[in-house]
């Protein structure tokens, strides 16, 4: 149980502490809540500066889109959707990481995950809140979103519920709402130890509205506990039914390349695998500015490099099975969709993505390698990269080559798709700073649960609390 | 000490989560009811060691899945077929197969909310003001590494003398008794 056994043993087993250096229940309170506390670095306000002014382009994008209609994209005939729906896809991805280190680790009593899921389910949210940007705008006329909600109309006439785009928000809607409710719920205790650490008035003020006037005694630890559970046990399904939701958007239409039954399980895996690059990403940067390491350990890591390397097989095997099946329907426009895909005009960019998913990932087979921050950092980058690529080429190819040669286009972006798609990364990354800095980026109450002294039996053998 | 009739509760810490347990044994032994066991994070067996029963959110979720999947599907089937009839691609009007979706989404979206918002309720949350946070001692600890049991004074058996004394012997360092402040 030295530490330096801790560094070399994988495994994860229960007697390994997750967590290094011997904290106390009180040490980890302190390292965890000064960051919200600390006075604000001028690095954190360059970068927010950064971010927000990007955020700003993006509302004068969405500003100029609202006034001038979707023609401001790159969008022609056949390539109807573009780059607004490849960002929406994207970023909807990102967020079932998130969801599945928050609700599915939980069931299973992977405890590792303690240090991380946070920090995962804040990403989930601000994901899910740049995705929702998307289907409000490209419907080209914002006026008219409310149609989306089945609520009594000056037409007399209900949404369409028997079409995939209606399912997806439906679906994506309540993921956000969902995942905000379970986020919030475990943010309660942890705002309460804000709250009584708070010595200023505004910062009273506002933890004390925010943590409900939580006090910690086991008769409502019964409650929340169970709370917790449910939300982790509805949410887990969410994993597996958004994005597959969102692929019926493609597989319930008639177009070559997008009319399969594949798509399902293939966007669950594309979507975990990215938000798991997402989470790396942004967990290597947080970890080391706010000293976190002895929290969110090279282990942590490691276990989350394991899981973009199988998730990145899933997604190569789903590259290449709808080959095989293309070729194997004996469907000439589902094998042209195919071909076209690798080696047509846009072949580009499909090899950017079977670089970047499928054989960038393959160095995590070395131990090594898995444990190496700056390896791990460039690898999540590339994946972020190639899963944004993946969502292009399904979308765009596609459509850029339908049935029809006559109709055949090309797309290209327009400085209006580039403007918002950086727009909607500063919005994320905004985000994101305001809640590193402002509310605590790991969960505490959660964390000194899996501490072995959290343990009643720990130093009192024979003790019968837990028999029953 | 003060006028024991100000007197809100008594406080008394412990140091580890096993302390508490077993404090919380002796506690319900004794007979005391408005009482709880304070900790920083939910402590296994605790339930057990309070004899306190299962919290019943399982089941208002569950009531609560069943009625909205149903209601949302009654509801898509109602705008579909029956108020405004439309065929679109030839489907059919009632397509239940088509209303699963969005009866799913509702169903874990009401749930959820049920889970969220019934342990509020349950827990008689929010509340601003309790007595036990005039107490410097558990503000300062609870959240962060102290283990607490206090007993309120609504409590039948409840004597600030006779409860102070009895939480002093089973183990309880710092035994306060919980007073209003003098600012109010």
């Amino acid at each position: 149980m030295s530490s330096k056994n801790i560094e070399t043993d994988a495994s994860l087993d229960y007697q390994v502490p997750l967590i290094r250096g011997n904290p106390t229940f009180a040490s980890i309170t302190e390292s965890v809540s000064k960051v919200t506390e600390a006075k604000t670095t001028k690095e954190w306000f360059v970068l927010f500066g950064f971010f927000s002014s990007l955020t700003m382009i993006m509302i004068g994008s969405i500003g100029y889109l609202i006034w001038e209609g979707t023609g401001i994209w790159g969008l022609n005939n056949p390539v109807g959707w573009g780059w607004a729906i490849v960002n929406f896809v994207f970023w909807v991805g990102i967020g079932h990481a998130g969801t599945l280190i928050s609700a599915v680790l939980f069931l299973f009593h992977q405890k590792w995950r303690t240090s991380i899921n946070r920090f995962a389910e804040a990403m989930t949210i601000f994901a899910v809140i740049c995705a929702l940007v998307f289907p409000g705008i490209h419907v080209g006329r914002i006026w008219a979103v409310y149609y989306f909600f089945p609520i009594p109309n000056q037409m007399d006439m209900w949404p369409n519920f028997r079409s995939p785009l209606l399912w997806d928000f439906f679906a994506v809607g309540t993921y956000f709402t969902v995942s905000f409710m379970f986020w919030y719920t475990g943010l309660i205790p942890d705002l309460a130890t804000l709250r009584d650490r708070a010595t200023n008035k505004i910062r009273k003020l506002i933890l004390g509205v925010a943590a409900l006037g939580w006090r910690g005694g086991n008769k409502q630890w019964k409650h929340y506990e169970l709370a917790y559970l449910l939300l982790a046990g509805l949410s887990t399904p969410l994993v597996l039914s958004v994005h597959s939701v969102v692929s019926t958007d493609f597989a319930t239409s008639v177009i070559p390349g997008w009319h399969t039954t594949i798509f399902p399980p293939y966007f669950v895996a594309g979507a975990i695998f990215s938000g798991f690059a997402m989470v790396m990403t942004l967990a290597i940067i947080a970890r080391k500015i706010y000293n976190l390491e002895h929290i969110i350990t090279i282990t942590h890591l490691e276990n989350m490099n394991k899981v973009i390397l199988l998730t990145g097989m899933m997604v190569g095997y789903s590259y290449s099975m709808e080959f095989f099946i293309a070729w194997y329907s004996g469907n000439p426009y589902e094998s042209f969709a195919f071909v076209n895909r690798a080696f047509g005009q846009y072949a580009w960019a499909y090899w950017i993505m079977v670089s970047c998913n499928v054989i960038v990932p393959q160095i995590f087979w070395f131990r090594k390698l898995r444990r190496s921050i700056p390896v791990m950092f460039v690898a999540s980058i590339f994946v972020n990269i190639g899963m944004w690529f993946e969502r292009f080429v399904i979308i765009v190819t596609t459509l850029a080559k339908d049935f029809l040669p006559s109709a055949w286009d090309y797309f290209s972006p327009t400085i209006w798709d580039v403007s918002l798609m950086i727009g909607v990364f500063g919005l994320f990354f905004t985000l994101f700073l305001l809640f590193i800095k402002h509310l605590p980026m790991v969960a505490m109450a959660e964390l000194k649960g899996v501490l072995p002294q959290a343990d009643p039996h720990f130093g009192h053998d024979g003790h019968e609390g837990e028999s029953k | 000490m003060m006028d024991n009739k100000n007197v809100l509760a008594v406080l008394a810490e412990f140091k580890t989560p096993a302390d508490l347990i077993h404090a919380a044994e002796k506690v319900n032994k004794e007979g005391y009811k408005k009482y709880d066991c304070h900790s920083p994070f939910p402590i296994h067996g605790m339930d057990d060691a309070m004899g306190e029963k299962r919290s019943p959110l399982g089941y208002m979720v569950g009531i609560v899945a069943f009625l909205s999947a149903a209601g949302m599907w009654f509801f898509q089937y109602w705008t579909s077929a029956v108020d405004y009839p439309l065929v679109l691609s030839g489907k059919p009007l009632f397509s239940y197969q088509a209303f699963g979706v969005a009866a799913w989404a509702i169903m874990v979206l009401s749930s959820a909310a049920t889970a969220l918002i019934g342990m509020l309720v349950l827990n008689g949350l929010p509340r601003f003001h309790h007595p036990l946070f005039y107490s410097d001692n558990f503000t300062k600890k609870v959240n962060d590494d102290g283990f607490f049991v206090s007993i309120e004074a609504h409590d039948p058996k409840f004597n600030p003398d006779e409860t102070k004394s009895f939480l002093e012997s089973i183990g309880g360092t710092n035994v306060e008794l919980v007073v209003p402040d003098d600012e109010g």
